[in-house]
């Protein structure tokens, strides 16, 4: 008999359903396709007008319609595609009723230019405009949608309406890691034993001007603009940032004791997660890379297993000339002489960095690698950093016997979190 | 929906051993104990009439933020949070103690987007004079923020600057959601400790309440209180709220890792639970509350309340309903004294809960309504209650350790 519970007692937590939306495409079949075929989905920003800015391409999601547009309205719909997709392929519940909680991963939510636009109309033209102003016209109801709208709040309250989610849902930032920590979050209710079962989604539609500039004005955005597809370069020599992208990653999580028993088509195995967080300084990693191979290192412990055990990396690869430089650093420090030769690819040189959805994204792509034992590269790899000897899978997916997958995200604001996804219970 | 299972089924026992508390009344606990005790309430009715906040009180951050640099790269929300967290630290007797500080977990329960209000105004002003030029955004915003804004607007940098300035490293997670968020960041942090997935975590939130980007957001929902100051049981006719400012921490451990390392307790919390009704018909929010009381724990007739009921209707009367048929519990609403703190009140609950029981007495109550009583005895349990002004209804329980 197959036992229930991990090596440390506790039940493993399985993955019964994925979706997944990127600029490549909706659904885990058309992305895989596409991203073991060395697509990029970076294109030229068509969105809004990028004149005077340095950077105008991004990894958009254009082919889903929002109307009227604003970046937490395309979150949320992509965050509903990416979670029908996985309840869908889970079989789970019934229709509006998941019979567990909702973690979400979900960028920081604010009133956006459209909007503060339209109360700059409100006021007129005869009258000086303002914040006083702008308080002036706000209330009375003309637009109370915008309250519900923008509360921070409010994706995961329409999530949770829809899915029929229990409890209080929870919306969570960790930055360009907050998908592995709405993982994480699921990983530990089940482990708990609170639930039987967890939805974690994670989206990300922040590609607007407000958004773009904010990170361009920190220097950490790729400005090689034509031809957009061979922007994002991961470990390249000539990488010059990463470059934004939207999309979303859902997964339904459950005990193993629970899938069994419901008869349900295991996908993978969420085995460890682990994080820590970095002191160092807002947005760049401490020299030494303590943090990232203290993060490698727990979750390695946490999924109860040695380096020697992964066979490949799924880099959080954004192609800033510091991340993969320290990530280099963090992976080399705890893999030793077998940094050089594990597979290490980067998800982002196709679909660009999708922010607070890349670490469940990712996830989705890493029990791909898993089932299809097929490896996505790294492309645009044409000039190799010798300072970062990884093999990165180059411009050509690798067929490969894949076990465990670690997927390691890392954010502003000190976050690094890091899974380790399996075919079977370790 | 069924609300999230109890957060602590009897597992490890924790306690709440620091609390960090800088406000509107001004900071630390016997400042906080003093002025609520004297029914003190530092409001501004002026500054931004019609609508009213509750300004925070000047610190000198340099005690708690003592590079400046640090200072300069938050907005006033962080540095609110920054300072409270060191406050609770030191509380709890772990500022600076490096060997906890690198495995002690961090949820913060954040909003954030503080935003650069003449940038805006100056946009929107150019903008109606008829500058709409494609491109005419993009430049001004190129040219006019400033690059590290965006770092005093994300939500997870205040927990950045916490780990940052403090230390705080274990882990770091943020949750976002208004009032439910200091909900959850209580509830999960207790239940990880109580499982044994954590031992000592700094739990809590901040608030700059003088901010008009704000104002605007609550003004949407017709949400902001204005006119004339009432407390919070007193406006049923003007319902609302007024913006509070204030950091509210928290350092949680379990009881063995408290006692290894000679801590005291201010009190246990014993328990944490959430839901989320819908609120599409009347008596949603009073249902659940009921149904959350019932789960809460075991509860004597003699215990108090406190509860961040923030004004707005229809929650506050529901909760109101909810109350009266609790007579048993004494009432203190943290909304009159200190406004609302949004995301930060429910963590400020617990800390005033804690704050009581470790002084063996119920700060006074502040409501010419009645509805709020002196209690004469110590509180041994308190229930803090947290119904958010548009979603989340949370509820914990805090006791006295026997």
């Amino acid at each position: 008999m197959t036992t229930t519970r991990d090596k440390f007692g506790r039940p493993i937590v399985v993955v019964t359903g994925m979706g997944v939306v990127t600029s490549l495409g909706s659904g885990k079949a058309d992305n895989w396709k596409k991203l073991t075929a060395g697509e990029s989905g970076i294109r030229t920003i068509t969105r809004f007008p990028t004149d005077g800015l340095k950077t105008t391409m991004a990894g958009t999601v254009d082919f889903i319609p929002v109307e009227p547009f604003s970046s937490t309205d395309l979150s949320e719909r992509l965050g509903e595609v990416a979670a029908e997709e996985a309840i869908a392929q889970a079989g789970i519940g019934s229709k509006n009723d998941f019979p567990g909680p909702l973690f979400l991963a979900v960028a920081p939510v604010e009133v956006e230019w459209p909007q503060r636009q339209e109360l700059g109309r409100a006021i007129g033209a005869s009258s000086e405009v303002d914040y006083d102003a702008m308080l002036r016209v706000s209330g009375g109801g003309r637009f109370s949608q915008y309250h519900r709208r923008f509360l921070f709040g409010s994706v995961a309250d329409h999530l949770a309406e829809k899915f029929g989610t229990k409890g209080s849902p929870i919306s969570l930032s960790t930055a360009c890691a907050s998908g592995a920590s709405a993982i994480q979050l699921g990983v530990e209710a089940i482990r708990r034993g609170e639930a039987d079962a967890a939805l974690c989604v994670a989206t990300d539609g922040s590609v607007n001007p407000e958004a773009l500039i904010r990170f361009s004005l920190l220097s950490a955005l790729s400005t090689h603009n034509d031809p957009p597809e061979a922007a994002v370069r991961p470990f390249s020599k000539n990488r010059d940032g990463f470059v934004m992208a939207e999309g979303a990653g859902a997964l339904v999580l459950e005990s193993y004791e629970a899938a069994t028993a419901r008869g349900a088509k295991i996908l993978g195995i969420i085995a460890g997660c682990g994080e820590l967080a970095d002191s160092f300084h807002r947005t760049r990693s401490s020299p030494d890379g303590k943090p990232i191979i203290g993060c490698v290192r727990n979750a390695l412990s946490d999924a109860g297993i040695v380096s020697d055990q992964i066979d490949y990396i799924n880099a959080h690869g954004t192609g800033t000339p510091e991340n993969d430089k320290m990530e280099y650093l963090g992976i080399s420090s705890v893999f030793g002489e077998r940094a050089k030769q594990i597979p290490v690819s980067s998800n982002k040189s196709m679909v660009g960095h999708t922010l607070s959805a890349a670490g469940a994204v990712e996830a989705v792509f890493s029990l791909l690698t898993l089932e299809h034992q097929r490896i996505p590269p790294t492309i645009n790899y044409d000039i190799p950093d010798p300072a970062i000897p990884f093999d990165v899978v180059p411009n050509k997916a690798r067929d490969a016997r894949v076990t465990a997958v670690m997927s390691n995200s890392f954010g502003f604001g000190g976050q690094n979190a890091s899974l380790i996804l399996t075919r079977e219970p370790v | 929906m069924t609300e999230t299972k109890s957060s602590n089924p009897g597992g490890v026992e924790v306690w709440i051993t620091g609390i960090g508390l800088a406000t509107s009344l001004g900071e630390g606990l016997d400042a906080h104990w003093d002025a609520l005790n004297q029914r003190r309430i530092n409001v501004d009715e002026k500054n931004f009439a019609p609508y009213i906040v509750h300004p925070f009180a000047p610190v000198n951050f340099d005690t708690q933020i003592p590079k400046k640099g640090d200072q300069r790269q938050m907005e006033a929300w962080q540095r609110i949070g920054t300072y409270a967290a060191g406050l609770a630290l030191e509380s709890a007797g772990i500022k600076g103690n490096k060997e906890i500080l690198a495995r002690m977990d961090m949820i913060v329960a954040a909003g954030g987007g503080e935003r650069d209000l003449a940038v805006d105004s100056n946009i929107l002003n150019s903008e109606a004079k008829g500058n709409s030029a494609p491109g005419f955004l993009n430049e001004r915003l190129m040219n006019d923020l400033r690059p590290t804004l965006f770092l005093a607007q994300l939500s997870n940098l205040l927990a950045g600057n916490i780990a940052i300035v403090h230390g705080v490293t274990g882990s770091s997670r943020t949750f976002m959601g208004e009032e439910a968020a200091g909900v959850d960041a209580a509830r999960i942090a207790l239940a990880r400790i109580a499982a044994g997935q954590s031992d000592i975590a700094l739990i809590g939130g901040s608030q700059n309440g003088e901010r008009k980007d704000l104002l605007v957001l609550y003004e949407f929902g017709n949400f902001n209180l204005t006119g004339k100051f009432t407390p919070v049981w007193m406006r049923a006719e003007n319902s609302g709220f007024a913006l509070g400012s204030g950091g509210a921490f928290l350092v949680i451990e379990s009881r063995a890792h408290a006692e290894a390392r000679g801590a005291k307790p201010y009190a246990r919390l014993t328990n944490v639970v959430a839901d989320m009704a819908r609120r599409k018909q009347p008596g949603e929010v009073k249902a659940t509350l009921e149904r959350l009381w019932s789960k809460v724990g075991k509860l004597e007739n003699d215990g108090a309340i406190i509860t961040g009921a923030t004004g707005a209707e229809p929650a506050t009367s529901e909760e109101q309903a909810f109350l009266g048929e609790h007579p048993g519990f004494a009432v203190r609403a943290t909304g009159t004294t200190f406004g609302h703190t949004m995301e930060t009140q429910f963590p400020l609950g617990l800390a005033l809960a804690a704050l009581s029981i470790s002084r063996g007495k119920l700060f006074s109550p502040n409501d010419p309504s009645g509805l709020e009583v002196e209690m004469s005895t110590p509180p041994t349990q308190i229930v803090v209650i947290g119904a958010g002004h548009w979603r989340g209804e949370g509820m914990a329980l805090v006791e006295a350790i026997k």
